[in-house]
Parts: structure tokens; C-alpha cells; sequence
């Protein structure tokens, strides 16, 4: 099925105004792994006929990096810039994948400017289940399995959303099982705070590895996350244990996507 | 009369000296930039309630929360017995709520004796968990020296504090005994004091001892009270507004710089004029980031003198778990020693002395800066809603927009940022690729 991907440009072209804007993140655009989620949640989207649209050419990183490696210069042009475009466009509202874009989106445009009501796509999914616009099978490719669900730092406690991506899992009619740290309590995985861009400094384990241990305790056969780069550092991590063939991260997007056989 | 004299000078000097240091951290504080922690009052009164009076987050780890919470309530509530002690010392009475409240003075005192018992079974188990169990938390080497000390120190004056207590009331208790008088059936004293000292056969020497319990009981209260100011447990007192003035933001979002706001403006303004005064001309530019303690706010100076240095941070930071030098517990303690420093230099030398000493590079290193992940662990683990991660954010900042000074991959990805807009080398047109591919 070919997905149905709309820009913001060709729909004013048309005269047309999307109900939301998918803001796709540049892991979401540049990252073979994180593609794979900003299409299971496109691939959602079209099936629910949400009229939607994305930037395309014209996104540019939100500065999120920028501002936390502590470069306020490069992150408010970028910051600037973007809210341009986006407020060029009229967006009022925005979804995205990525808890590092939503933060910023939320949190830190709004003094600049660019003031939008932003949502997880976690969130979105689960409005879409609960007010009927998408439903799952019951016994679904999930049923019963073992699940854990990693928090992505800027998603938990960054934002205090928790229980949007849990109630997901428990749809599938998955078995949610919670690590030993979790919620407010969860383990980075390592990536946050520009960590992704850099090697980590020296200690004695990476965090990574620390965090795949809390997740294999569980016996989960998937770790599920919220967060392109929680995702890449989970996945590493699995491959560091040699764990790859046993347990799968996926992010809650592709669960969703995959029991609804889109 | 000469008690009277004596207690009345010892509580002024006590009392005074205290002020004297309060006073001198308040002017410390101030030292910091300022920033806006004023509105929402319902809700800063809200937060303050929950997490310092109800000591809300303590409870995460329930153990040590029960026993704190024992220490917390007894101090507090001895606190009834301090005004009486102080009316007595003032004018020379003896248990002067005693025939006024009569029954409810007889529960209150045991009340507060019950609660002083349990406080000194918590004080002997925290002492353990220091000294012989060495939880891993207060025996890390920030600790090391004079912090290790101070908590010993404290948790010691506590004990022999209580022990005044009981010394008092229980010789108190034998003497009416002796007198041929009715127990005033204090729960604790009237079992443990004829049993310590109903060997005293003389209603003086019972008298001397329940003095010696008297004055060393408000002896301590006085020294306690002046050691605060130069422990890490002034967070019985700071606590309170530290809580009041906690950043009610999302945890997630950093703070905005407007000098910055300001340039990136003139910069994307074709119509600007490069040559203006700044509209607040009389301004002195500020620096960037932060390189010393009078770099951050006045919350984050407060932050470091309310921390009493429990390591809950550190024990949750993901860099210090996987043995990266980073302890967000450290950024704390070293904020607070270096602004005691600047403080006493200003007072001794004037404002504008320069001990050619900071923050960052003399206590806090860029290799601590580098290794958060911003993941807000010890902001959300501190029961006194301390925020480290602004001091780290706010030192980074310096090292970049100052210094140029950054882990070099790091120089690249801000290139890429410019460049094309993505952290990455990928150019800017490839960015809907993931469209038609399979």
C-alpha cells in the first residue's frame, strides 16, 4: 500500500488546511530505523483518514540539540525559522514521534512565538482508538505477549505523559510488564542532552547497556518505546547482550500499525 | 536571678548570632541574576505544602522516608516544650504549662517523648546506614572529609539532644517520686527515670541532674540552631521556600535566553539597523551561560545551600549509575562551597575582588558538564525539588557560546544544524524521501 503522505505547501496550494501537521523530526526523515516509525504512524493516519500534513523540504531540526549541547544561538534561529513556516502555514496543531521535537515544540517555541497545541503521536493513536476511528481485533499478533515499555525521558518526566503509551500496549492485548525502573523512576537510555551526537565520557558501563539489562529482567519479548532515539539505543543494546534474535524494540507506532495489519 | 540573667544573655547570643548568619547567606543568595518565581501563589503554597510539610517525594523510598519522618515530626513538635523551657529560663519558673494545662500537659509531654524515642531509634539506624552498612549513596567520594562529617556530627547532636531530654524529665519524675509525690506519668520518663536514678537517694542531687538535663537541652537547641547555617542540614529551614519558589514549568522545558532572543531577532530583521542602541541601553551585557556562582539565579544559590546532600540524585543520575564522573549531588555541594567563597571575599575584600577562582574549572569540571543526558532524574528525585540540570545547562552554555568549547563531535553536529538543518550530513532536500521509498 503506498502511503499518502501530503505536504503542507501542495495542500494550500489546493486551498486545503490539514487538521494536523505530522512534524517528522530529522530522525524521522534521515534515520533507516526511525523511517520505518514515521511510516507506521503515516500508514495509521491514512487509515484513519486523518487530514493531515507534513512539512517536508521545508522542516528543519527544532534546535533541540542545539539548545541542549548549549548553543541558545543555533537553536533559537532555528527555533525562529521554523516558526515562521510553521506560522506562515496557520498550524494550530501539531503531532509528532519524537519526544525530543514534541519538548521543544511545547514548550520552548511558545516564548518565541510559536504557539501550537502539540501532541505525542502515542496520544493521537490513543484518541484515535478511544473515539472509535480506529479499532484493533481482539487476538491480535500480540495477544499475550510479554511486553516493557522504556519512558522516554522528554516524554515521562519531562512532560509527564505516562500512561497514553501503556494504555496502547494494553489494547493490543499485550501482557504490560514494567521494569524495575519506570515512569518517574525510568532510566534514560542514554541519547538525551545531545549524548546522541557524542561518544559518552568515560566510565564504567555505557547507559544503554545499563538500561537493556532493566529490560531483560522483564523477559519481555518486546521493548517497546516512544522515541527515535531510544529506540537506536535500545536496539544496540539488545545487539550488545547478543539479544537480538529473542527480543524486538519496536516503537508503539509499528505495534499499532502491525495488529491492525496496516 | 542569675539564671535568669544568664539565660536570657545565652538566648540573645544565640538567637543573634543566628540572625547574623542568616542574614549573611540571604546577601549570598542575592548574589545570583535574578529570575521570576513570583506569581501562581496558590500554587507555589500548593507545592510547598505537598513536598515540604508533607514531604511528599520522601516517600518514593518509604524506609528511610518512616524514620526521616519520625526525626521531622519530634523536632517539630519538641518545639511546644522550647516555649516552655524559654518562659521558664526567662522568669525563673518551673514546668510553667504544667498546672494550667494539667491532663493535656501530661499528654503532650509524653506525646513529645514518644516522638523523641523514635527519633532516636531513627537516628541510631541512620547513623548505622552510614558508618556500618555504608549505603553506597552517603559514602560516595564527594562525601569524603568534612560533608561525612557534618551529617555524623548532626545525627550525634541529635542523640545527645533527646538524651537531655529524658535526663530531665526522668530525674524530674524521680524526684516527685522521692517527694512522696504523684508521677506526673510521663510515657517514657516515669518508667526510665526511676530506673536510671532511683538509686539517688537525695532530692537535691535529683534536682542538680534534672538541671544539668535543662540547660544542656537548651544548650544544644541554641548550638543546633547555630550550626546550621554551616551544615548541610540547613535544609530543615530552607526547605520551605526552596519549595515555595520551585519552577512550576514543565520539567522539559529550559529556560529562554532573551539576550539571545534579542540578537537572533536583529539578525533575521533585513530591515535592521546593525549600529542601534539597544532599547535597554543602561543593561551591562551580561555573560553567557554561566562560568561562576554569581552567573546563576538567586533559586539556583538557594537550591545549593537548601541541599542536605542525601544523594537521591546521584543514585538515579544514568552517568553517575554507569561510573561517569557527573554527580548531580556534587554540582550542588560545589555551588554552595564556591558561593560561601565569593561571599567571604566580597565581605572581607569589597565587590569587586576577584580571587581568579570559578565554578566551573576549579570545582565543577567540563567533564562532569559533558556527561548528563538532561534526563531530569535528580530534578525529579529531589524531596526539596532542587534543579541541578539548569546549573549544568547553564555551564555548558558558557563553554559554547563563550569559550567555543565543546566535545568535537558536538562542534559538528551544531555545523549541521547550520548547514542543513539536521544534526547530520544529509542535505535538506532529501528530507521527504522516506515518502516514496519502501
Amino acid at each position: 500500500m503506498s502511503l499518502n503522505v501530503p505536504t503542507m505547501a501542495s495542500m494550500m496550494a489546493q486551498g486545503e488546511t490539514p487538521d494536523v501537521l505530522f512534524w517528522v523530526g530529522c530522525s524521522g526523515s534521515f534515520d533507516d530505523r526511525a523511517k520505518k516509525i514515521t511510516k507506521a504512524v503515516v500508514k495509521i493516519l491514512n487509515n484513519c483518514n486523518v487530514k493531515f500534513a507534513v512539512l517536508g523540504t521545508e522542516e528543519s531540526c527544532t534546535g533541540d540539540p542545539a539548545k541542549r549541547a548549549g548553543n541558545e544561538f543555533t537553536f533559537q534561529m532555528q527555533a525562529m525559522m521554523n516558526i515562521q513556516v510553521l506560522n506562515g502555514y496557520d498550524v494550530k496543531k501539531i503531532v509528532t514521534a519524537c519526544p525530543h521535537c514534541f519538548n521543544t515544540l511545547k514548550n520552548e517555541y511558545p516564548e518565541l512565538g510559536g504557539v501550537y497545541e502539540v501532541i505525542h503521536h502515542t496520544q493521537l493513536i490513543q484518541d484515535l482508538i478511544n473515539t472509535g476511528k480506529m479499532s484493533l481485533k481482539d487476538g491480535g499478533i500480540y495477544k499475550g505477549k510479554k511486553i516493557t515499555f522504556h519512558d522516554p525521558c522528554y516524554l515521562g518526566r519531562a512532560n509527564d505523559v505516562y500512561e497514553a503509551p501503556r494504555e496502547l500496549i494494553e489494547k493490543l492485548d499485550a501482557e504490560l510488564v514494567e521494569m524495575k525502573r519506570c515512569k518517574t523512576n525510568g532510566l534514560c537510555c542514554g541519547a538525551g542532552g545531545a549524548q546522541m551526537f557524542k561518544e559518552a565520557e568515560k566510565g564504567n558501563k555505557e547507559i544503554n547497556v545499563e538500561r537493556t539489562e532493566d529490560a531483560l529482567e522483564t523477559n519481555a519479548e518486546i521493548i517497546a518505546t516512544g522515541c527515535p532515539f531510544c529506540n537506536t539505543m535500545m536496539t544496540d543494546g539488545v545487539k550488545n547482550f547478543n539479544k537480538e534474535n529473542s527480543i524486538q524494540v519496536l516503537d508503539i507506532a509499528e505495534l499499532i500499525a502491525n495488529a491492525a495489519e496496516l | 536571678m542569675i539564671s535568669s540573667i544568664l539565660f536570657g544573655l545565652l538566648f540573645i547570643g544565640g538567637f543573634g548570632f543566628f540572625t547574623y548568619n542568616i542574614l549573611k547567606i540571604r546577601s549570598n543568595v542575592l548574589l545570583g541574576r535574578d529570575v521570576d518565581r513570583k506569581g501562581n501563589r496558590a500554587e507555589r503554597w500548593k507545592t510547598m505544602a505537598l513536598v515540604a510539610l508533607g514531604q511528599k517525594k520522601m516517600f518514593s523510598r518509604p524506609i528511610p522516608a518512616l524514620l526521616h519522618l519520625a526525626l521531622y515530626v519530634a523536632f517539630i513538635i519538641t518545639q511546644i516544650e522550647l516555649v516552655e523551657i524559654i518562659i521558664d529560663g526567662l522568669f525563673n519558673q518551673h514546668r510553667f504549662f504544667h498546672e494550667s494545662l494539667g491532663g493535656f500537659y501530661t499528654f503532650m509531654i509524653s506525646f513529645i517523648e514518644i516522638l523523641s524515642f523514635l527519633a532516636l531509634v531513627a537516628t541510631v539506624i541512620f547513623l548505622s546506614r552510614r558508618n556500618l552498612l555504608k549505603l553506597p549513596r552517603l559514602n560516595m567520594k564527594e562525601l569524603a572529609g568534612w560533608p561525612k562529617k557534618d551529617a555524623n556530627l548532626i545525627l550525634i547532636m541529635e542523640i545527645v539532644l533527646v538524651s537531655f531530654i529524658f535526663t530531665m524529665n526522668g530525674a524530674d519524675e524521680t524526684a516527685q517520686l522521692l517527694k512522696g509525690n504523684e508521677s506526673y506519668g510521663f510515657s517514657i520518663s516515669s518508667a526510665i527515670g526511676p530506673l536510671f536514678f532511683g538509686g539517688i537517694n537525695s532530692i537535691e542531687t535529683l534536682h542538680v541532674i534534672e538541671q544539668i538535663g535543662w540547660w544542656g537541652h537548651f544548650f544544644m537547641v541554641l548550638l543546633f540552631l547555630n550550626y546550621l547555617p554551616y551544615s548541610k542540614h540547613f535544609h530543615i529551614l530552607l526547605a520551605f521556600p526552596n519549595t515555595y519558589f520551585s519552577n512550576l514549568n514543565k520539567k522539559g522545558k529550559l529556560t529562554n535566553m532573551e539576550s539571545v532572543t534579542a540578537e537572533v531577532k536583529l539578525m533575521m530583521d533585513p530591515a535592521a539597523d546593525p549600529y542601534a542602541v539597544p532599547v535597554d541601553a543602561s543593561s551591562e551585557p551580561q555573560r553567557f551561560g554561566a562560568k561562576d556562582v554569581t552567573d546563576l539565579t538567586w533559586k539556583n544559590l538557594l537550591d545549593a545551600y537548601t541541599c542536605t546532600e542525601c544523594g537521591r540524585c546521584t543514585s538515579s543520575c544514568p552517568a553517575n549509575i554507569t561510573g561517569k564522573k557527573l554527580s548531580p549531588r556534587k554540582i550542588m555541594m560545589d555551588t554552595r562551597d564556591r558561593l560561601t567563597e565569593v561571599g567571604d571575599n566580597i565581605r572581607k575584600h569589597g565587590k569587586d575582588f576577584s580571587d581568579g577562582k570559578s565554578l566551573l574549572g576549579d570545582y565543577i569540571t567540563e567533564e562532569e558538564v559533558w556527561a548528563c543526558t538532561s534526563c531530569n532524574a535528580c530534578v525529579q528525585e529531589c524531596p526539596v525539588n532542587i534543579d541541578p540540570l539548569s546549573i549544568i545547562i547553564d555551564l555548558r552554555r558558557f563553554l559554547v557560546m563563550e569559550e567555543s568549547k565543546m566535545p568535537t563531535e558536538l562542534t559538528g553536529m551544531l555545523t549541521n544544524i547550520e548547514n542543513n538543518g539536521a544534526p547530520w550530513q544529509f542535505s535538506p532536500n532529501d528530507r521527504l524521501n522516506w515518502a516514496n521509498e519502501d
